[in-house]
């Protein structure tokens, strides 16, 4: 091997090796600050952490939005058609929050039902779905699906 | 009929991106001068037809064409006719047709002001850009079809545009934005070309550098308008969010400015050319790897519009084909970059490689961060988001670094200098940095903030050494003016932009320290206090705009007693989509703003409102604008005309015009 060329090949070397070092340190660190999402089933199965900021999303029940009278605190469910978990919050929604919309909440849990919000986000657009959200709806609907066809043949079994 | 024509002339762009993106190559390989002059006209060619496909979906928007879907969803019989022409690019399709629009301009242009191009570079730069404009047009029309028709049934009125998206920030940021994202193609183009043709000498990169600065200032811009665009739209003061859309837009914009700079030592000094090819694939790659963030869906963002694998697919395939090939390239050319190694520790080459190095570890914060919900949703299966919790720290570490080396670096000759002598200017200038910083740290808030001491010296410190530089400069001329008049428009460029990062330095720190943020209520014909101001709610009015209704609270603001405003946020309720919008009303100043929206009613009349007090905030924007015009600066140095003047003056004396 030529000297010019060992020479590139140790630069080229050490510049790899340093940056994986950097890429790997950098995804030991994130870790710590990525905030997990659970959907309302896994909160209520107690799989989530209490006090770690972690995300939940589902659709605003029907009917659930409570309002202070006289301040911006608010509660209300989320449901993934299964569960339901309840987020109370106390600074101003986003516009595009409706009940039956899908909304992501960021916060502590206070128990195995509950949610302390810090921040609530609907998404810009009232046809976008945030995919978190989609996937739980979908999961929840085919175990649902599965659940009404496991008990039609526990029916037939009946007769 | 008119979208069928639209249709019509983007298949009929498709078949003359392959004829660019083929018959020009083989031309430079074969020295076959007709094909490759063919490559201006049909570059010039492309722009035509990708032009007259865009005014036929223009023109299905004004005349409401409901029956072509994209209209359909995106406009409504009561838009406002301005927004009727700008929703043309309000979503998915019709912004990837403005992105081909502004490609075949880019490619125009390129065609057009560079006349001093060899005729083999000048084919295979404009033919990479075919080749690019063959993707793009092919995802356009296999995947992103604008004109698609919802036959037979028609809708009577359409669902209008995103309200968020009816506002003349809007307008502007993404035409700007783009201008920048496709404007680093060009600089892809001028890469490939280099590497076919195998060496690259100092001429490669004077002729690159202007239009990588041109695509920068662009994107600087569009940036700026977006996070100026959140700030008064999204209604709750923010301006940066580390979403995955502006990160998309940032990490090109990072690559690009490690560029620029890599390539003033490729251009003056013939260093780091492997290098320099290296980071124009990656910056186009980002800007690659930025559309597909965008239109795959696969982040959640507040501008995944599409959430459509197909599509995620197809960009993801043309990364890799583009990246691949460029990188195959570079491999097999390797060998042949010879770069000039000829210089010391203490040089501004040096210099540069560490700003590439920071500016790199910058780049590797956002793009881990903003990848890293992909890959742990992937490997881990779990699904995480990242927010300023890790973007905030980590960037601005290494950021800090960037700006403890900026005085150092532009204070720095190539290949040598005596370290003792800039470093004893540059630490008193520091020290009086920090002097002043502590002065009115201190004199303004009563206390001292570690972050902002630190900061705003680093800024400080960073002015006056731009200072002294210009100081420098005078010294040795006749008078002040003349040593000022004798600097190139390119170190007036660079000085210029340095300040502009001072600025928005100053105004990121000022803002996220010292901004305040009150939720009140307020009762009408009540007054509430918030600091020094007070607020006294004089009366709610409806009003009915053309597709709105607005709900407006007037609000009479008075500081330490005197009357400072009148200040009317707005509810408005979007009559067809049914949606609610919250509009900020903003009083602006040089030293701070003062915000006010509309939270939500309570009992009786009242209303929660939020309160802001933001100083400094339009220095960020400021800042990017003064960097912007840096770059412009930068770009009109003599040296770039001279050359085009010469070759003009060359052919008129060989008595050719």
């Amino acid at each position: 091997m030529k000297a010019h060329r060992k020479k590139k090949l140790i630069t080229i070397l050490s510049a790899l090796a340093l940056l994986s070092t950097a890429v790997a340190l950098l995804l030991y660190a994130i870790g710590d600050y990525a905030d997990a999402f659970y959907e309302p089933t896994r909160v209520v199965k107690g799989d989530a952490p209490l006090n770690k900021t972690i995300r939940v999303g589902g659709l605003v029940t029907l009917g659930s939005v409570k309002r202070a009278k006289d301040s911006l605190y608010v509660e209300f469910d989320i449901t993934d058609n299964q569960e339901v978990i309840t987020i109370t919050y106390d600074k101003s929604l986003p516009d595009l929050f409706r009940e039956g919309q899908g909304i992501m909440a960021e916060g502590k849990l206070v128990d195995n039902k509950t949610l302390e919000a810090t921040k609530v986000l609907a998404k810009h657009d009232e046809k976008y779905m945030p995919p978190e959200i989609a996937d739980t709806l979908k999961k929840s609907h085919k175990e649902g699906v599965e659940k009404m066809k496991q008990e039609k043949n526990n029916e037939k079994g009946d007769y | 009929m008119i979208p069928e024509l639209g249709h019509f002339f983007l298949i009929l762009a498709l078949v003359n991106a392959v004829i660019l993106g083929t018959l020009p190559f083989y031309g430079a390989h074969t020295q076959h001068k007709g094909l490759m002059r063919l490559a201006s006209k049909a570059s010039v060619g492309q722009f035509i037809l990708v032009l007259a496909s865009y005014i036929c979906l223009t023109i299905a928007f004004v005349q409401s064409d409901f029956s072509v879907s994209y209209v359909a969803n995106h406009s409504s019989n009561i838009t406002p006719l301005r927004y009727k022409i700008t929703a043309v690019w309000g979503a998915h399709e019709g912004s990837l047709l403005l992105w081909i629009v502004i490609l075949a301009a880019w490619m125009a242009a390129v065609s057009i002001f560079s006349k001093a191009l060899t005729p083999e570079m000048r084919a295979r730069v404009l033919g990479t850009l075919g080749l690019i404009s063959v993707g793009f047009v092919s995802f356009a029309l296999f995947t992103s079809n604008p004109f698609e028709r919802v036959l037979p049934f028609i809708p009577i009125d359409g669902s209008d545009l995103n309200p968020l998206l009816q506002d003349f920030g809007m307008i502007v940021h993404p035409p700007m934005l783009y201008m920048g994202f496709v404007g680093f193609s060009v600089v892809f183009g001028f890469a490939i070309a280099g590497l076919l043709q195998g060496d690259l000498d100092q001429k490669w990169a004077k002729w690159a550098r202007p239009w990588t600065t041109i695509a920068w200032v662009f994107m600087t811009i569009g940036i700026a308008l977006g996070s100026w665009w959140a700030y008064y739209e999204l209604g709750w003061g923010g301006w940066w969010f580390w979403d995955p859309s502006e990160n998309a837009a940032f990490m090109p914009w990072i690559a690009g400015t490690a560029l620029m700079h890599s390539l003033a030592a490729t251009e003056k000094r013939g260093a780091y050319k492997s290098w320099t090819l290296l980071l124009s694939i990656l910056t186009f790659s980002l800007s690659l790897l930025g559309t597909f963030i965008i239109r795959s869906g696969a982040l959640t963002s507040v501008h995944a519009f599409a959430n459509d694998p197909e599509r995620g697919l197809f960009i993801l395939t043309f990364l890799g084909i583009a990246v691949g090939g460029a990188l195959s390239l570079y491999a097999w050319q390797f060998d042949k970059l010879k770069s000039n190694n000829n210089y010391t520790l203490i040089s501004k080459e040096i210099a540069i490689v560490l700003n590439n190095v920071l500016l790199f570890c910058c780049l590797l914060v956002v793009f881990l961060g903003t990848l890293y919900p992909l890959i742990a949703d992937y490997f881990l299966e779990q699904k995480v988001s990242i927010g300023p919790p890790f973007f905030d720290p980590y960037f601005s570490f290494f950021f800090a670094f960037i700006l403890f080396l900026i005085p150092f670096g532009q204070q720095m000759n190539w290949k040598q200098n005596k370290l003792k002598t800039i470093a004893i200017e540059q630490f008193i200038l520091l020290a009086l940095a920090i002097v002043i910083a502590v002065f009115t740290i201190f004199s303004l808030t009563g206390e001292l903030d570690l972050f902002a001491l630190l900061g705003i010296s680093l800024a400080i410190w960073l002015m006056l050494s731009c200072l002294l530089y210009l100081y420098a400069q005078t010294k040795n001329a006749k008078s002040q003016l003349a040593g000022l008049k004798k600097l190139s428009r390119s170190y007036w460029g660079m000085i210029v932009a340095h300040i502009g990062v001072a600025v928005t330095v100053i105004g990121v720190i000022v803002t996220t320290i010292y901004s305040f943020e009150k939720d009140v209520r307020i009762e009408a014909k009540h007054t509430v206090q918030v600091e020094n101001l007070s607020i006294y709610f004089e009366k709610f009015d409806n009003y009915t705009f053309e597709n709105y209704i607005s709900s407006q609270a007037t609000l009479k603001v008075s500081k330490n007693g005197n009357y400072l405003t009148t200040l009317k946020p707005e509810k408005r309720r979007y009559q067809v989509s049914n949606q609610l919008m919250t509009e900020a009303a903003i009083e602006p100043g040089f030293f701070g703003d003062l915000y006010i929206s509309l939270a939500q009613p309570l009992e009786n009349g009242a209303w929660a409102i939020k309160v802001y007090y933001k100083p400094f905030v339009r220095w960020i924007w400021l800042g990017a604008l003064i960097m912007a015009l840096g770059g412009l600066l930068a770009i009109s140095d003599k040296r770039y005309r001279e050359k085009k003047f010469r070759k003009v003056k060359a052919i008129k004396e060989e008595g050719l015009v």
